[in-house]
C-alpha cells in the first residue's frame, strides 16, 4: 500500500505561501503525504491539508521558495506521513524529516509508522513506577524522574540546559536488573550547528552514541520542518520502546523554537491567534507530543521525555512554559540567579515538581526514607529562603538562633545539594542530604520520624 | 435514514451534500470507518458537520449516514465501575493500545434481571419497573416518555441491554417497548418532577472545604489554579472520599497517566461507607489531551448526562469535571475552524452561556420517580499563567456557587490542599448550617463566620504589621532605610500575614468538629497525601482549642508560605 503512489503534473493553480491549490485529479484522502517535485527535481513534503471536489490542497512543509506552478509535479502517497523503522536504528543520525545525514545507508526499514503518532488508549496505560537516576541530586532527590513520565527542563537564554541535557542523556541509567536496556532518542529542534555537534561529541566521547539516536533540525532549516523533528524522533522512540522493548528518553530541545514555528505555520495559514499570538490549538498540538511518553500495560519498554524549553523573558507564564506545564508531569526550573553564582547545576528546587514522584520513590522503588527525606529538605529550604527575606530586612542580627541556622543551612544546601561538580547516585545524593540536615535542631525535623532521626541524624551514621 | 455525500473535508469539519432531512445537531456516521460526527450547520442542500474522530483517509465521495438523533449516549446496566471515551464508548474493550478512530465498539453483554412490576400494573415515567442485581444492585427505571399499563414483563433471566423486557400500553395504539438500555441525547437535561433548593452539605472529607467553603449537594463549586496548584489530585482526593453515591469523573483533555492513576488506586482504595472497591461508585470518562478535540467538547455533556441518569436512580452523584478550560479552549478550536467571529480571548461569544448550561444541570430534585436525588458539580478550571481574570475563569465564578481558589504559593511550599482562605468563598454555607443544627452541632454557623472573620482579619493586620516591621527596620538600620523599607511592603507585609493567617487557618482546624459518624473520614483524607499536616491537626483537635494566638512550631507552621498572589481581589 505504502508504495502504491501516483505522480500528478501541470494540477497547480495558485502557491500561497506554504499551501499549494491544486486541481484534483487523483483520489486521495485527507492528510496523506505528497511530494512536491520542482522544476529542477527538488524534492519537498507535505500533507493533503483540505479537499473538496474539484481542488485539493497541500500544506508544503518545506520552504516553496523556487516553484512555478507550470512544471511542479506531486507525487501523492496513499499513506499519512511515516517514517520506516527497522533494526540499527540505534547509534544513527538523522535529519528533521528521518533522511540519514551521517553518511551511513538508508535505515532497512520493517515498519511504516505514522509519524503523527497513535493516541495512547488510556486504560492500556500502566502507572510510571520505576526510578530512572539521571546523577543530578536535585532531580533523582527531590523531584524523581520516573520510567514514563515527561518531565521539561524550564529554562532561559544563556542557561546551561544543554549541558545538563548531555549530562543526564550520558549518565542517566535505570536501577536494577534492566540497566542494560536503556536508549536515548535526541531531537534537536532548530538547534544551531555546534549545539547538535557538541551534543554528538559528548555522547561519542563516552560511548553512548551506541545507543543513542539522533534528530536534528538546524536553525537555518524551514520551521514547517520543525514541527516534524519531535513527531519523526518520537516515532523511532516508540519503536524502539514498544516494538523492540526499550526503556527510552527522549530528550528534546529546544521546544520554544518548535512553538515558534507553529506560530508561524498558523499565521501563513491564516489562523485567528490566541495569547501572544499562538494558535488556539497549541495546548493540543503540544499535548500530540508530550502525551507520547508513557507505559503500556503488557508490553516491556517505556518512552520517557525530557522536553527543553527556554522561557522567553524567564517568564514562566509565558504561554509555551504555561502550557507544557499543564500537559507534563511537573517541571524543572533553572534560574539565572543560581547560575550567576556559579552553581550547576542552577536548579530552582522549590517551583521544582515531580507529581510522579510519589509512585516511584519510597520501599520497594529507591530506598525507604527517601519521600521523608525530600519532604524535609524541601520543608527546610522553603523555611530558609523565608528567612534570608526577613535577613535582608532586619539584618542577621535580629533573627533568632534557630533562624540563623536555617540561613545556614540555605547556603549549604545550595552549595552542596544543588551544586555537583561529578554525577551522583542516589546513595550519595541521600547521605549528602542527611548530613546537612544534622546541622538543624532535631526539634525542627518535623517531616522525620523519631526513626529516622534517631537514625540518621546521629554523626557517627554514615 | 438520510444519507449524503462528503463534498469537502478539512480537518475535523466536512461539508456533504445531502439526499433528505438532517436535523441540527443530529449525529452521524461518515465514512467506509463509520466515524461518529455531528451536524453544525445546515446550508441550502449542504450540511457542515464536524468529525468526533481523526478524519485521515476521508474524501469527496464518501458517505455519511445521518442517525435521526441527536448525538446520543447509551445509559443502562454496566457503566459504573468503567472506563469510556468522551462519546461514552468503554475504552478496555479495545484490542491494541493504539486508539484508532471507529476502533471502539461496545461489546454485546448479558445482564441478570429481576422484574418488579406485573402485567396490568400501571407505570410512571422514572418509576422503577425492575432491577439488575450485583455487588449494588442497578435500578432499571422507566425512561422518560409516555406511561402507561404494562402489556408484558420478562421473566427473572439474563437479558442484553438492548432485548426488550416490557412492554407498555401507552395510549397509542403501538406498545412502547422498553430496553434495561435506552439512547439519552447529551446536551439535552434529563426531566425532574421538581427541583429543589440544596439544603445539606456534601462532606467532601477535606478539613477546609467542609468547614469554611462546604459545598451543598445538588450545588456546583469551580476549583481554579495554575499548573502544579494540585486540582487534580484535590478532584482525585474529593471523588475519593466525598459522601455521593456514585462518582463521575470526566477526564477532559488531562494526562494520560493522571487516568492511569485512577485506575490503578480506585478499584485498591475501600469506600469507607460500603467497604467495597472506590472503582464500584465511580465512572471515569477519559478524553485526554491526545485524543480527538472535538470529542473532548462532548465529553463533558456526556459526563452530566451519566451523572443524571444516576440521580435519577435516586442517588447523589458529584461529577468531577478536569479541566472546564480544556473544554473551553476545545469550543474555542471548533469555532476558530467553523470560521466564527471570536469573542474575548479567541473564545467563542456563546462561552458564557454554554458554561451555564452546563452548571445549570447541576441540581437537587425530586425525580419521576418521586426519589430524592442530586447532581453536584465540582469543575476545575485551569488559568492560563495562573491568571484569574481571563474569561473562563470570570464566567465561571458567575455560575458557581462555591470557588475554591488554589494559590500557587501555598503549593510550592508543598501546602496541600493549597486552598487560600481569602479568595476562596462558599454561598453554600448558609444553606447548609440548619442541616448542621439539625445533625447535632447548633454552633456551626457562628463558628464558621468566626473562622472567615478570623482570616480576614488576619488579612487587615498584615497591613500594621508591615508597617511595624518596616519602623523597626528603619531604627535599627538607618542607612539602609529605603531599600530596607521597600523590602518590607514588597515582601515583609505578605510574610507577615502568611504568618499571621497561617495561625488563624490552624484555628480554623481547631474548631469544633461535626459530631457524626463518619467523622473519621475527614482525617483518612487527610492523610491520604499530607500526612504532616493531618498529624497536626490531629493534635491541635486534642490540644487547646481556640486559645490565643500561639506560636506554631508544627510541621505546617514551619514550611508555611503564603502570599496570596491575588490577595484581595475580591473583598
Amino acid at each position: 500500500m505504502r508504495f502504491a503512489e501516483l505522480t500528478v503534473a501541470g494540477a497547480a493553480r495558485r502557491l500561497e505561501g506554504p499551501l499549494l491549490f491544486l486541481e484534483r485529479t487523483v483520489d486521495v484522502g485527507l492528510n496523506s503525504a505528497v511530494e512536491v517535485l520542482g522544476g529542477d527535481g527538488s524534492r519537498r513534503i507535505g500533507r493533503v491539508a483540505t479537499l473538496d471536489e474539484e481542488r485539493m490542497v497541500v500544506e508544503v512543509l518545506e520552504s516553496t521558495a523556487g516553484l512555478a506552478l507550470g512544471d511542479t509535479r506531486v507525487r501523492v502517497h496513499h499513506n499519512p506521513l511515516s517514517f520506516g523503522v527497522g533494526p540499527g536504528l540505534l547509534g544513527r543520525i538523522f535529519d528533521s524529516i528521518g533522511t540519514p545525514i551521517d553518511g551511513g545507508p538508508p535505515v532497512a526499514a520493517t515498519e511504516f509508522l505514522p509519524v503523527s503518532g497513535p493516541s495512547i488508549n488510556p486504560a492500556f496505560r500502566a502507572l510510571p513506577r520505576d526510578f530512572i537516576e539521571t546523577g543530578i541530586s536535585t532531580i533523582d532527590l527531590m523531584n524523581s524522574l520516573v520510567r514514563g513520565q515527561k518531565l521539561p527542563l524550564f529554562s532561559g537564554g544563556g542557561l546551561p540546559h544543554d549541558r545538563m541535557a548531555t549530562e543526564i542523556a550520558q549518565r542517566a541509567r535505570l536501577v536494577g536488573e534492566e540497566s542494560g536496556r536503556f536508549a536515548v532518542v535526541f531531537a534537536g529542534i532548530g538547534v544551531s550547528h555546534d549545539t547538535a555537534q557538541s551534543f554528538r561529541e559528548a555522547m561519542e566521547e563516552t560511548g553512548a552514541i551506541g545507543r543513542t539516536v539522533m534528530f536534528l533540525n538546524r536553525a537555518d532549516e524551514p520551521s514547517a520542518q520543525r514541527l516534524l523533528t519531535p513527531r519523526y524522533a518520537l516515532t523511532a522512540a516508540e519503536h524502539l520502546a514498544f516494538n523492540e522493548g526499550l526503556h527510552v528518553l527522549v530528550v528534546m530541545t529546544d521546544m520554544t523554537n518548535y512553538c515558534e514555528a507553529l506560530r508561524e505555520v498558523s499565521a501563513s495559514h491564516g489562523e485567528v491567534p490566541s495569547r501572544k499570538g499562538y494558535p488556539g490549538y497549541m495546548y493540543s498540538d503540544l499535548a500530540s507530543i508530550y502525551e507520547r511518553a508513557g507505559c503500556i500495560k503488557g508490553l516491556p519498554g517505556t518512552l520517557t521525555q525530557l522536553p527543553i524549553l527556554t522561557m522567553p523573558a524567564d517568564d514562566i507564564g509565558h504561554p509555551i512554559p504555561d502550557l507544557t506545564g499543564y500537559i507534563t508531569e511537573g517541571q524543572i526550573v533553572l534560574d539565572r540567579e543560581l547560575d550567576r553564582r556559579g552553581i550547576f547545576p542552577p536548579v530552582r528546587v522549590l517551583p521544582s515538581l515531580s507529581r510522579l514522584m510519589s509512585s516511584g520513590t519510597g520501599e520497594g522503588y529507591t530506598h525507604p526514607d527517601h519521600p521523608a527525606l525530600a519532604n524535609q529538605l524541601f520543608a527546610a529550604y522553603a523555611r530558609a529562603t523565608r528567612v534570608r527575606v526577613l535577613a535582608s530586612v532586619m539584618g542577621v542580627e535580629g533573627l533568632t538562633p534557630v533562624d540563623r541556622k536555617f540561613l545556614q543551612f540555605g547556603d549549604t544546601f545550595e552549595e552542596r545539594i544543588v551544586a555537583q561538580a561529578a554525577g551522583r547516585t542516589l546513595e550519595d545524593s541521600m547521605r549528602v542530604g542527611w548530613e546537612i540536615l544534622r546541622a538543624l535542631p532535631a526539634s525542627e525535623l518535623t517531616r522525620l520520624s523519631r526513626k529516622q532521626i534517631e537514625r540518621y541524624m546521629t554523626a557517627a551514621h554514615g | 435514514m438520510s444519507e449524503a455525500v462528503v463534498r469537502w473535508a478539512s480537518g475535523p469539519v466536512i461539508r456533504a451534500r445531502t439526499r433528505g432531512l438532517f436535523r441540527s445537531y443530529e449525529a452521524l456516521a461518515v465514512g467506509e470507518l463509520g466515524l461518529l460526527g455531528e451536524v453544525i450547520q445546515l446550508d441550502k442542500d449542504e450540511i457542515v458537520a464536524q468529525v468526533y474522530e481523526d478524519t485521515t483517509g476521508l474524501r469527496p465521495g464518501d458517505r455519511v449516514v445521518g442517525t435521526g438523533l441527536p448525538l446520543s449516549v447509551r445509559l443502562g446496566p454496566g457503566i459504573l465501575g468503567r472506563i469510556f471515551d468522551g462519546l461514552l464508548r468503554p475504552l478496555e474493550g479495545a484490542t491494541d493500545f493504539r486508539l484508532a478512530p471507529g476502533g471502539l465498539r461496545e461489546a454485546p453483554a448479558k445482564f441478570p434481571f429481576e422484574p418488579k412490576v406485573a402485567v396490568g400494573d400501571m407505570l410512571a415515567p422514572g418509576q422503577c419497573f425492575g432491577e439488575v442485581p450485583g455487588r449494588r444492585a442497578h435500578r432499571c427505571m422507566l425512561p422518560p416518555g409516555p406511561g402507561g399499563r404494562v402489556l408484558r414483563i420478562a421473566a427473572q433471566g439474563e437479558y442484553g441491554d438492548r432485548e426488550a423486557v416490557l412492554e407498555l400500553d401507552d395510549g397509542s395504539g403501538t406498545p412502547r417497548a422498553v430496553a434495561l438500555a435506552h439512547d439519552w441525547p447529551v446536551r439535552t437535561p434529563r426531566p425532574s418532577a421538581a427541583r429543589l433548593a440544596p439544603n445539606a452539605p456534601m462532606i467532601t472529607g477535606q478539613r477546609i472545604l467542609d468547614t469554611l467553603f462546604p459545598v451543598a449537594r445538588g450545588s456546583r463549586a469551580a476549583l481554579p489554579g495554575g499548573f502544579g496548584t494540585g486540582k487534580t489530585i484535590l478532584q482525585e482526593a474529593l471523588a475519593k472520599w466525598c459522601d455521593a453515591d456514585v462518582i463521575v469523573y470526566v477526564g477532559c483533555g488531562e494526562r494520560g497517566n493522571e487516568m492511569a492513576e485512577v485506575l490503578d488506586e480506585f478499584p485498591a482504595l475501600e469506600d469507607p461507607r460500603t467497604g467495597r472497591p472506590l472503582m464500584e461508585r465511580a465512572v471515569i470518562i477519559a478524553n485526554t489531551s491526545n485524543m480527538p478535540v472535538a470529542a473532548r467538547e462532548a465529553s463533558i455533556y456526556t459526563a452530566i448526562t451519566v451523572a443524571e441518569y444516576f440521580r435519577d436512580q435516586g442517588q447523589h452523584v458529584a461529577l468531577m469535571a478536569d479541566s472546564t478550560s480544556r473544554w473551553a479552549e476545545a469550543l474555542r478550536e471548533v469555532s476558530g475552524r467553523l470560521g466564527e467571529l471570536p469573542g474575548e480571548a479567541g473564545y467563542p461569544a456563546y462561552l458564557s452561556a454554554r458554561l451555564a448550561g452546563f452548571y445549570e444541570r447541576a441540581a437537587r430534585v425530586t425525580t419521576l420517580g418521586g426519589d430524592e436525588g442530586s447532581v453536584t458539580i465540582i469543575g476545575a478550571v485551569s488559568p492560563p499563567a495562573g491568571d484569574f481574570s481571563e474569561p473562563v475563569t470570570l464566567h465561571t465564578k458567575r455560575f458557581v456557587r462555591c470557588f475554591w481558589a488554589l494559590d500557587s504559593e501555598r503549593a510550592k511550599a508543598r501546602f496541600y490542599p493549597a486552598i487560600h482562605p481569602l479568595t476562596s468563598y462558599s454561598e453554600d454555607a448558609v444553606r447548609v448550617a440548619p442541616w448542621w443544627q439539625a445533625h447535632g452541632n447548633s454552633e456551626w454557623g457562628t463558628h464558621r463566620e468566626a473562622g472567615e472573620a478570623r482570616a480576614h482579619g488576619a488579612h487587615r493586620r498584615q497591613g500594621r504589621a508591615a508597617a511595624r516591621a518596616a519602623g523597626g527596620a528603619h531604627l535599627r538600620r538607618p542607612r539602609q532605610r529605603g531599600p530596607a523599607q521597600a523590602v518590607v511592603l514588597l515582601e515583609g507585609g505578605p510574610l507577615l500575614l502568611a504568618q499571621a493567617a497561617g495561625r488563624d487557618a490552624q484555628d480554623h482546624r481547631a474548631l469544633p468538629r461535626p459530631r457524626r459518624a463518619r467523622g473519621r473520614r475527614g482525617r483518612r483524607a487527610g492523610a491520604d497525601r499530607r500526612p504532616a499536616p493531618a498529624r497536626h491537626a490531629v493534635a491541635a483537635r486534642r490540644g487547646v482549642r481556640r486559645g490565643p494566638a500561639r506560636r506554631h512550631r508544627g510541621p505546617v507552621a514551619g514550611d508555611r508560605r503564603c502570599v496570596p498572589s491575588d490577595r484581595g481581589r475580591r473583598r
